[in-house]
């Protein structure tokens, strides 16, 4: 129980003893059950499952986007029931503005806040130039790359200098490939600025290339599994997806995520079945 | 160099070219008696008849005109349509109430009931703006619903991840995404407004170039009439020019 405490007051972000539900009555599905963790100050936590476990509802909850749910995300001693200033969001889909350059898209918040032109556009210069992204300032996202436009993504979210950053599987459309070398800029990024960062995700292997820890959570109902400490050593770049210790951690969790997945994969294929059978 | 530059104007030269062949073979099926002469008249002859059109029947200031009229109807229609869509997407209520209603009268043809108007507004040149900004109103307001509803969800989501307010909401976001279509919604609009207000012209023998199409075809003066129609389209590819340069420089990323 002290211990308990002694983490919470350390703590960046605590989710504690979470639960979500949706529909009415006999149609109750809970998609988030009584989950509980929490988030360091400057570590990287990832959470893993198959389709359909509560991820992104989780997701959601943290960034106060679902509003109505039992227990408790807390920063410090804030309940968090709406978007908080503290956290800053990254999605799945791409969701750079396209009628605006770059350099635009990065600034956006800092516009919304009031900040004074100059100012906010060096500070989305510094920004940009962290993510790589300097010679492309007064591009349009139409003439980027997917990885390119996640990286505004990334640039425009980290421009408030938010206290957590949450991302929702930010590289889902990408390739492996791309995948891997934005891990590098993300892992990269997140030691130079001791970002205390929360990634949702289902690839595994970007999962333990970029976290100190892992929430392992189970299919529908989403619950916490297991959770995994990652002991690669950092600073930690994509050679580490070559060494045993990495394909130990891989091998590790997906004997967690298999049963789970399994379980998923056959749930959809009755829910399937079941819409066939009806026309 | 001028390899370069035919490969990039190449679309504008290939069109130019189908009208110049498009004009000859019109040109020799009238002469070779194919198409009656009398129904439409030589190409050559239209040409010939424009300088006899812009001397003697006034054209600049008849286009100038029907310019003025389109101007008022075509602005007012997108000042008054694009705050209707607004609301109308605001409420979905009023939205499921009136989308029929509006699109039916998108497809009306509203120059018939020029002898209300006539009697509501006089035989004068309001007559012919509010008939074209009642015509171009419907396609403004249903793009400028469809548009607004049509946002990505996600930027919506980043929107509210930065609590953004309302009206930063519609002004940052919803209203940016939605100008593509909003555009579409105009220009669909501004076809209906041309069309609208150089009929009512033609018919109540008013204002600028429809009168003076009518005012040919009753002394049947064909090619004339032509002519006149030729400045008619005119009109309206500068109308649309215009319109394309201001999307080009509201959208530059697009």
């Amino acid at each position: 129980m002290a211990s308990n405490m002694n983490q919470s007051a350390e703590a960046a972000l605590v989710i504690d003893d979470v639960v979500k539900r949706f529909g009415r009555g006999q149609e109750i599905v809970t998609a988030v059950d009584h989950v509980s963790f929490t988030v360091k100050q400057g570590e990287f936590v990832s959470v893993i499952g198959p389709s359909g476990c509560g991820k992104s509802t989780l997701f959601n909850i943290i960034g106060g986007l679902l509003g109505d749910y039992e227990g408790a995300v807390k920063i410090g001693d804030e309940r968090i029931s709406a978007p908080h200033p503290a956290v800053g969001m990254v999605f799945q889909e791409e969701s750079t503005f396209p009628w605006r350059t770059v350099i635009d898209n990065v600034a956006f918040p800092l516009e919304l806040q009031g900040v004074a032109k100059s100012e906010r556009m060096d500070r989305a210069h510094h920004f940009i130039d962290m993510v790589g992204l300097a010679s492309f300032e007064k591009a349009f996202p139409s003439q980027l790359s997917g990885g390119m436009k996640q990286r505004v993504s990334i640039a425009r979210t980290l421009v408030s200098q938010p206290k957590i950053l949450l991302m929702d599987e930010p590289f889902a459309a990408l390739d492996e490939q791309t995948r891997l070398l934005l891990g590098d800029k993300i892992t990269q990024i997140q030691q130079q600025l001791n970002q205390t960062t929360l990634l949702i995700t289902h690839n595994l292997t970007e999962a333990v290339q970029l976290s100190d820890r892992i929430v392992v959570m189970t299919y529908r109902p989403g619950r916490v599994k297991r959770i995994v400490n990652i002991d690669l050593p950092r600073p930690r770049t994509s050679d580490v997806v070559g060494s045993d210790a990495f394909g130990h951690y891989v091998a590790e969790i997906w004997n967690d995520l298999r049963e789970e997945a399994s379980r998923g994969m056959a749930d959809s294929e009755s829910a399937a079945s079941r819409r066939a059978a009806h026309g | 160099m001028a390899e370069t530059f035919l490969r990039r104007r190449a679309p504008e030269l290939f069109g130019v070219a189908t009208l110049v062949a498009s004009v000859l073979v019109f040109e020799a099926l009238v002469r070779g008696g194919v198409v009656n002469r009398y129904i439409i008249p030589p190409p050559s002859d239209i040409l010939l008849a424009f300088e006899r059109v812009i001397v003697e029947e006034h054209i600049l200031t008849r286009c100038r005109d029907t310019a003025i009229e389109m101007i008022i109807a075509g602005g007012a229609s997108v000042l008054v349509g694009v705050p209707i869509g607004a609301l109308l997407y605001r409420s979905s209520l009023w939205r499921r109430a009136m989308e029929d209603w509006i699109g039916a009268l998108a497809a009306a043809p509203i120059v018939l009931a020029f002898p209300l108007f006539l009697v509501l507004f006089g035989r004068s040149p309001k007559t012919i703006i509010v008939m074209g900004f009642v015509h171009g109103l419907a396609p403004i307001i249903l793009k400028t619903v469809e548009g607004l509803a049509s946002t990505r969800p996600v930027l919506i989501n980043v929107g509210r991840s930065l609590k953004m307010t309302p009206s930063q909401m519609f002004w940052k976001i919803l209203f940016p995404s939605a100008l593509p279509v909003i555009f579409t919604g105009i220009r669909l609009s501004w076809t209906f407004v041309l069309i609208t207000i150089v009929g009512v012209e033609y018919l109540i023998n008013l204002g600028g170039l429809g009168q003076l199409i009518n005012e040919l075809a009753e002394r049947y003066d064909l090619p004339g009439t032509y002519a006149g129609i030729c400045f008619v389209v005119m009109v309206s590819v500068l109308f649309f020019v215009a319109l394309e340069r201001v999307e080009a420089w509201l959208q530059p990323g697009r």
